[in-house]
């Protein structure tokens, strides 16, 4: 230890040559090493060890078997329409909502709950709600606005609906403390050399929201991605919703084939950083610029 | 949570004002459509919890609008086919310890990482954004298979760690601004008369960051309840929370009376809204989505 060094750390630590704060961090790491690295390394590993076959095995079972490739292209179907939905409608309505009021302090805690009920619980609501003899077919035809048969649970659109319920809260509100971290003076400093509203909004807000944006899209996604009660109480987990998540289970917990279910995993995990890292690459070449006026 | 930027975002709000008096029609369409698409999402979410309501009520509810008769008999029903007693207690039990323990590493953690510079700083919060970033099935499939090599899996304890795995990050990533908020010369004020790092834990940081604490604790409860698919993937018999219970009870719904599914739901709800109501005491919504960062300067 040298003699600068030791002032400061003496100053701080009388006792501890050492600087030991730095050990707060160790439990945490360990435990993430443990638990989160260890399982992934473990897992990809697994998945080039099938229990017969090449070491490439899971991985040709997976592209040449029909019910299970084809769950990459239903996931999509699923989770980029509602993600696109999520942030799309969650932005305007956010950036009108971006002057603190009673109507932002309501709405932002009406649209808590949604997110805290989970999945499950929408899910069962939806089936009693949405049903071909629940209150909105009941409602639908009794205005006459729609006369066939309501068809909302136990396919595609019971699923992307449940999605947009679960996940639009979720955009709305991340958009939110992304809006409101932006300094208003810059709006106004535009709207003082003319601009209207809408190319404040364009040149103003839009720019410095787009690191945010992008992040809000990724975690939307991730949520959309990784969907599985809703499309297993929904959907038509055998057809139409048989997302790549329940092949996933499928593999693991009924088959017994964790290798496989490994492989799977991977495989996911892998079209979900392509999607990602195209967004943020999407967002670089949207926007490039010293000015960081959001939060996170 | 500090308001700095209340007085300055009057102002520009009063300025919309002024000018939606003169605002074009399209303007005035495009805003009474975007009150129009929430008022619809919340009145049909509103709906669809009225609907579990009014089923878990009904004795029976078929095709009408309301029930024929009312009755509380499924919420009997329920705790005794469900074994709810057994279920509540061990979602008691599992949201608690992972409370407990999330704050147990991830406080000190945060600590660390709002305080010191060193290196590998950037790979560390590397580490402890991913599991916020990958779907919880990609990370919980592997998971499983280690925690049931190691015959955690479908024990309580397995559930509790499979929990931490999203909690600590999040304790960690909502800390951190808190704990860069502290006035570094109180702790050396302390450590200049002679504390040692646990005392200086104890007696100063730890009565200074009580509301960074509680508001971590409630978002980390609230998210564990709602936590299905970790708990799912590595829960027995004995250790399903009351989220993995709700599902099975809709996964096989032909079995079991509808009206039963739906008081099951309604305890559900209850117990995250009572949840959920004493938390929004004390945090703001957007924080159960994104971390908190309260950046005085940035914020005006």
């Amino acid at each position: 230890m040298s003699a600068t060094q030791a002032t400061t750390a003496e100053l701080r630590a009388p006792r501890a040559p050492f600087d030991r704060a730095l050990l707060l961090v160790v439990p945490a790491t360990v435990f993430m090493l443990a638990l989160f690295i260890y399982p992934f390394v473990y897992g990809l590993i697994l998945s080039f060890e099938p229990p017969q076959g090449g070491w490439l095995a899971n991985y040709q079972k997976f592209f040449t078997t029909d019910n299970l490739w084809t769950t990459i292209g239903k996931t999509l179907q699923l989770a980029l329409p509602a993600t696109i939905i999520n942030v799309g409608v969650a932005l305007p309505i956010a950036y009108k909502m971006r002057v603190r009021s009673r109507w932002q302090r309501i709405v932002t805690t009406l649209l808590v709950v949604p997110i805290t009920l989970g999945t499950v619980l929408i899910a069962e609501g939806m089936l009693t709600y949405f049903g071909p003899k629940g209150w909105l077919a009941q409602f639908l035809q009794l205005t006459h606005i729609y006369e066939g048969a309501i068809r909302l649970t136990h396919n595609y659109w019971g699923v992307l609906i449940s999605l947009v319920i679960s996940g639009f809260p979720f955009a709305f509100l991340l958009i939110l403390s992304y809006v409101t971290g932006i300094d208003p003076v810059l709006a106004r400093a535009a709207s003082t050399l003319g601009a209207d509203s809408k190319a404040q909004f364009r040149h103003i807000y839009l720019p410095l929201l787009a690191p945010g944006l992008a992040m809000c899209f990724c975690l939307a996604f991730v949520q959309a991605f990784s969907v599985f009660p809703s499309a297993v109480l929904l959907g038509a987990p055998a057809g139409p919703t048989r997302v790549i998540s329940i092949a996933a289970y499928e593999a693991a917990f009924e088959q017994y084939d964790y290798s496989l279910a490994s492989a799977i995993a991977m495989i996911m995990g892998f079209v979900q950083l392509v999607i990602v890292a195209f967004v943020l690459s999407l967002r670089n070449w949207f926007y490039k610029g010293p000015v960081t006026g959001g939060k996170g | 949570m500090a308001d700095a930027g209340v007085a300055v975002n009057r102002q520009p709000g009063a300025a919309t004002a002024r000018v939606a008096s003169r605002t074009p029609w399209s303007d005035r369409a495009w805003s009474a459509l975007l009150w129009g698409v929430m008022t619809l999402f919340l009145v049909n979410v509103a709906l669809m919890i009225a609907a579990v309501a009014t089923n878990s009520f009904a004795s029976r509810w078929l095709g009408t609008w309301l029930p024929q008769g009312w009755t509380a008999k499924w919420y009997l029903d329920a705790w005794k086919e469900f074994q709810l007693a057994n279920i509540l207690w061990v979602t008691v039990e599992v949201v608690f310890a992972v409370v407990f323990l999330s704050l147990l590493i991830g406080v000190p953690a945060a600590y660390t990482l709002a305080r010191r510079n060193f290196v590998g700083k950037r790979a560390l919060m590397l580490l402890f954004l991913l599991p916020l970033m990958v779907p919880p099935i990609t990370y919980g499939i592997p998971l499983a298979t280690v925690l049931y090599q190691a015959h955690l899996g479908g024990t309580l304890a397995g559930v509790i760690l499979a929990n931490l795995i999203p909690a600590a990050p999040f304790v960690i990533l909502v800390m951190t601004p808190f704990i860069e908020q502290i006035d570094p010369n109180l702790e050396s004020a302390a450590r200049v008369f002679g504390a040692s790092t646990p005392r200086v834990f104890v007696h100063v940081l730890v009565p200074l960051l009580a509301p960074g604490i509680l508001a971590a604790s409630l978002l980390v409860l609230v998210r564990t309840i709602a936590l299905f698919e970790l708990t799912f993937l590595t829960a027995g018999p004995d250790s399903q929370t009351l989220v993995v219970a709700l599902y099975y009870a809709v996964f096989a719904a032909g079995v079991r009376a509808p009206q039963s599914v739906d008081a099951m739901a309604m305890i559900y709800m209850l117990v995250t809204l009572v949840w959920l109501l004493i938390a929004l005491r004390f945090v703001n919504p957007t924080q159960l989505v994104s971390r908190v960062k309260e950046n005085p300067g940035g914020a005006l």
